[in-house]
């Protein structure tokens, strides 16, 4: 197995990768939970009971990442597997990165689901979505030196800063990491991630909130 | 003021073009067995989606339990109960865990909560079955259920949305007898749209609505008075001939009716039927007579039978469910 660089081999650069990737497409499945109930008519029962929309909206988000999380945590289980050490502080530090990740995605799900009413749709449109996501997010693959239009696409990825705090906690990423992502020249700090994808989940929490309340 | 549990001010709904409930207004007194009757499309369901907050109105307001259901929409929600037309049940949840979760989004104190539970399963006979899948429940169980979830919280005013559409007729039987001991033991206020006759005959008090208007709103008493006289329906070998001979014996104008042969109204048809069958020259197959029924009310206000649409869309409601499940 060829080494990418630092000591580091496909698999261990992998790794974080499918930690995330995993995470990433069971969060999805709270907009699938939220078709689900319309369909089935219980979500009418919710939209009536004395409770706010926003706390509808948010519970179903943090519902679906408390459910991703334990898939990540299978997923990094396996790393003595694929050589990659984990410390109590590393697997720590990654639980709450999963949950934001999962959190985030979960949340455009639930905006998706506010407007998609039907279950095919949802499934055509949220595959549509999560593939290219995955695919330029840097699971598979270093985003150093890509085209230049692939470049592009990857940095507008939100999942792309999802996926790299993990993989900074996890092979232990140094500020001069080739792994790194840098926009507009700037190289994201593990921080600089982390508040990247806290915002775009923010960002997506409120316009799902916004597009719960307006219905109807 | 008067204390009404629901009180409605020239309420509109629009979709788009249609005007689904063009300007309607009435009152419904605290404890009282309000009936909402008219045929599919009448603007019954918008009119509860409405007064339940689902749906915000074009214009006109609506108040329940003295709050606006446009700007205290908690405080509605908090004070009314509901059990919808389709289920809106979590079928993956067993019927006691659904009665929980309502529970606590409707703030029902825990000290308190298992013990309403089941009282409240137990009313509707479900206690038995409270921790098998709401997906293994038969539709009638379905629909107790719902009625039990909707009492949970104790809410002021029940709506109901054609509470037993689809179910057998000993199913609505009972569903009946619970609300009704409702409405005596708690004083409930009780709103229910339907479109079945006999049960609407139950009510305190029946509107009729008929594309988003009210075309009639009183006692069932009273309503059926208004048809007044008894119905007697015949078939004959002629029937131009006989409605010629009617009109010319007695007066009486007497109306086609593809199912029923020829139909005319009379005061007292049990004694003007013996004289009627042996002076009629025209030949007679068969003859009938019935008191006027709210069936009855409807036709002469609205000049439709409710009953037709009605069914069809029953139907057509039962196949929409069954293939609903068959996606899953």
């Amino acid at each position: 197995m060829g080494f990418l660089s630092d000591g580091v081999d496909f698999i261990q650069f992998m790794f974080p990768g499918i930690i995330g990737m995993t995470v990433l497409m069971s969060s999805f499945m709270a907009g699938v939970s939220l078709v689900w109930d319309r369909e089935f008519g219980f979500l009418k029962e919710v939209l009536v009971a004395p409770i706010s929309r926003t706390s509808v909206a948010v519970g179903k988000t943090f519902g679906s990442a408390t459910v991703a999380l334990p898939t990540g945590i299978i997923i990094l289980l396996l790393a003595p597997l694929v050589g990659v050490s984990l410390s109590v502080s590393t697997v720590l530090g990654i639980i709450p990165l999963m949950f934001l990740l999962a959190a985030a995605m979960g949340s455009l799900g639930i905006l998706l689901a506010t407007r998609i009413k039907s279950m095919q749709a949802f499934q055509v449109v949220m595959q549509m979505l999560m593939f290219p996501m995955l695919f330029l997010s840097g699971v598979f693959f270093p985003v150093d030196g890509l085209p230049g239009w692939m470049n592009v696409l990857v940095k507008i990825n939100p999942a792309t800063y999802g996926i790299a705090p993990i993989r900074q906690v996890i092979l232990g990423g140094s500020a001069d990491s080739p792994f790194n992502i840098s926009v507009f020249g700037h190289t994201m700090s593990l921080w600089d991630n982390i508040i990247v994808i806290a915002l775009f989940g923010l960002i997506m929490t409120l316009l799902a909130m916004w597009s719960f309340h307006s219905q109807e | 003021m008067h204390n009404y549990a629901i009180k409605v001010e020239n309420l509109a709904k629009d979709f788009g073009e249609l005007h689904a409930v063009d300007g309607i207004s009435f009152n419904v007194a605290s404890g009282e067995i309000f009936g909402f009757l008219g045929p599919n499309g009448a603007g019954k369901t918008t009119t509860i989606s409405v007064l339940c907050t689902l749906t915000k109105p074009t214009s006109g307001r609506a108040i329940i339990n003295g709050y606006d259901v446009v700007r205290q929409q908690s405080k509605v929600r908090q004070s009314i109960g509901l059990v919808f037309q389709d289920s809106s049940l979590d079928e993956r949840l067993t019927g006691l865990q659904n009665l929980r979760f309502h529970a606590m989004v409707y703030n029902v104190p825990s000290s308190v909560r298992d013990k309403r539970i089941e009282d409240m399963l137990n009313m509707v006979e479900l206690w038995d079955k409270r921790n098998s899948e709401v997906s293994t429940y038969s539709g009638g169980m379905k629909r107790r259920l719902e009625l039990a979830r909707g009492l949970l919280h104790h809410p002021k005013v029940l709506f109901l949305d054609e509470p037993t559409l689809g179910l057998d007729p000993q199913t609505r039987n009972r569903i009946w007898e619970y609300i009704i001991e409702l409405g005596k033991s708690e004083g409930t206020t009780i709103f229910l749209t339907t479109h079945y006759m006999d049960e609407a005959e139950k009510a305190d008090r029946i509107a009729i609505i008929d594309s988003g208007k009210l075309v009639a709103m009183d006692n069932p008493i009273n309503l059926k008075n208004m048809v007044g006289k008894d119905i007697i329906s015949i078939k004959t070998e002629d029937d131009s001939k006989a409605i010629e001979e009617i009109k010319s014996r007695y007066a009486i104008e007497a109306r086609n009716d593809t199912n029923n042969g020829l139909i005319f109204n009379v005061v007292n048809g049990e004694e003007f039927l013996p004289g009627f069958i042996k002076e009629f020259t025209t030949k007679i197959l068969s003859v009938s007579l019935r008191r006027p029924s709210l069936d009855d009310v409807f036709l002469k206000i609205t000049g439709r039978e409710i009953r037709e649409e009605g069914t069809k869309d029953g139907i057509r409601a039962m196949v929409h469910g069954r293939s609903r499940r068959m996606h899953h």
